[in-house]
């Protein structure tokens, strides 16, 4: 399958390609890593007059710890989170979502940033980035935005990023001590888009309680979906059986997913509730037992 | 129809062209260079029949523009075979049958020779997880872990020196 007809453009500089989404504004694309965007340009459920290939411009590439934040570059590939000390240890969550994201293949090209900026309930990463807290940077012609992820999603494949705007940065706080996560995945094949997937992230008090939650469920709905009653309800609890039931319970009726080939919406809010239990189970055990970096 | 000129390293050649804007780096190996190793399966981001090496990483080729590549280094099934001698991984997927129909096999033995660059002993598991993004739909996964494996203990040998000398 062969795309549309579209002019692609490599600007070295984000001025240069801001520039270019600016002279085109209604028939532009970011193009990040491409994993979502050619499939869809081959399959012509879309078309573009100019691509914009950001993977070209130096810098957009890092994963770092900084005032607070971890800070990871738009265009920073799935395989750099799978591959990173840091991020196995110090964000399991977000180890695991990269894991677990279409295939190995695909991950040597996808980015973070395309994975939000492509708006797709169906992905991985905006559930997870929704129990991190997490931040988006855009940068447009007005300069740098940050936008906090509850305000990022607002449609189906559309998101607060405005024409001229390339995703930046994401910016997700340093987890507290005593604070684990987890990413639970159910798919019918490697590759495939979530039947559903629960991202969890809990911080512990002293006690045993938990003062911090986040949970978020992909392909759950037309935006990702953060569950906030099931939060709400395990924050200040301790995280005993009863409590994990009912958050999950609580999780599951947050889910409003369609029905279609990979099951009904029952079987697919079912098994958003499963997962969250697992997450949680997960997540509390790592953050009562955190790992530490290899060979150091 | 934008035309842009690309130059980039072909299993160590370097290789110049101009190409359309929405070329795809697959079609640009098989049809421009006349390179037919790299096959093209689903055509969806799905199979893996199409992967190469860009840089070292596997990447599935019907997913990238050629235009993209400008610049990079390639390397494709041709580039494993070296002096008319099978190259270890070739030769293991031989030995072991690592292949029925053959068509998804040009993608393994890419995705394999990324996996032991990295990991030169992996486990079933980490063997199993690297070709995940590999369908082979004549269910020879068996026979391809038999092959991975055969591949990395003939590297490991190679490497250790003789014991006569």
């Amino acid at each position: 399958m062969i795309p549309a007809s579209f002019d692609y453009h490599s600007p070295h500089t984000l001025e240069e390609a801001i520039g270019l989404l600016q002279s085109h504004p209604d028939d532009a694309k970011v193009l990040s890593g491409g994993q979502s965007l050619l499939p869809l340009l081959k399959l012509r459920l879309g078309s573009v007059g100019h691509l914009v290939d950001i993977g070209r411009i130096p810098g957009l590439s890092y994963l770092r710890e900084e005032d607070g934040f971890l800070l990871i570059g738009g265009c920073t590939r799935e395989s750099a989170l799978e591959r990173s000390e840091l991020i196995r240890t110090r964000y399991p969550l977000l180890f695991d979502t990269a894991g677990v994201i279409a295939d190995p293949l695909v991950r040597n090209l996808a980015t973070v940033g395309g994975n939000l900026a492509h708006g797709d309930p169906a992905n991985d990463h905006p559930a997870t980035m929704l129990a991190l807290r997490a931040e988006v940077v855009a940068t447009g012609p007005g300069g740098r935005r940050v936008i906090p992820i509850d305000d990022f999603f607002d449609g189906l494949f559309s998101t607060a990023l405005a024409p001229g705007d390339i995703l930046t940065e994401i910016r997700i706080p340093v987890p507290a001590a005593r604070t684990g996560g987890a990413y639970q995945k159910l798919e019918r094949k490697v590759g495939d888009f979530a039947t559903a997937a629960s991202a969890v992230q809990l911080t512990l008090d002293l006690e045993g309680k938990v003062s911090k939650a986040g949970i978020g469920l992909t392909n759950a709905g037309p935006t990702p979906v953060r569950a906030k009653d099931a939060e709400a309800y395990l924050t200040g609890k301790w995280p005993n059986d009863e409590a994990i039931a009912e958050a999950s319970r609580l999780a599951g009726a947050a889910a409003q997913p369609s029905a279609d080939r990979r099951g009904t919406v029952e079987y697919k809010q079912q098994m958003a509730r499963i997962l969250c239990g697992r997450a949680i189970e997960i997540a509390i055990d790592r953050a009562l037992n955190p790992l530490e970096p290899k060979g150091n | 129809m934008a035309q842009h000129e690309i130059t980039l390293k072909i299993n160590g050649a370097k290789k110049s062209a101009s190409v359309e804007s929405r070329l795809l780096l697959v079609h640009f190996l098989r049809e421009s260079l006349s390179m037919t190793g790299t096959h093209i399966g689903c055509d969806t981001t799905h199979c893996g029949a199409c992967t190469v090496l860009m840089d070292g990483e596997p990447v599935k080729s019907c997913t990238v523009l050629a235009v993209q590549a400008d610049g990079h280094s390639l390397t494709t099934v041709e580039g494993l075979e070296q002096g008319g001698k099978l190259h270890p991984i070739q030769n293991g997927f031989w030995q072991e049958h690592g292949l029925q129909c053959g068509y998804c096999t040009p993608g393994m033995l890419m995705t394999t020779s990324a996996l032991l660059e990295r990991n030169p002993d992996p486990s079933e598991e980490e063997i199993r997880e690297a070709i995940s993004g590999n369908l082979c739909r004549c269910t020879g996964y068996v026979n391809i872990i038999k092959s991975v494996q055969h591949a990395a203990a003939a590297i490991a040998a190679q490497a250790q020196p003789s014991p006569e000398a």
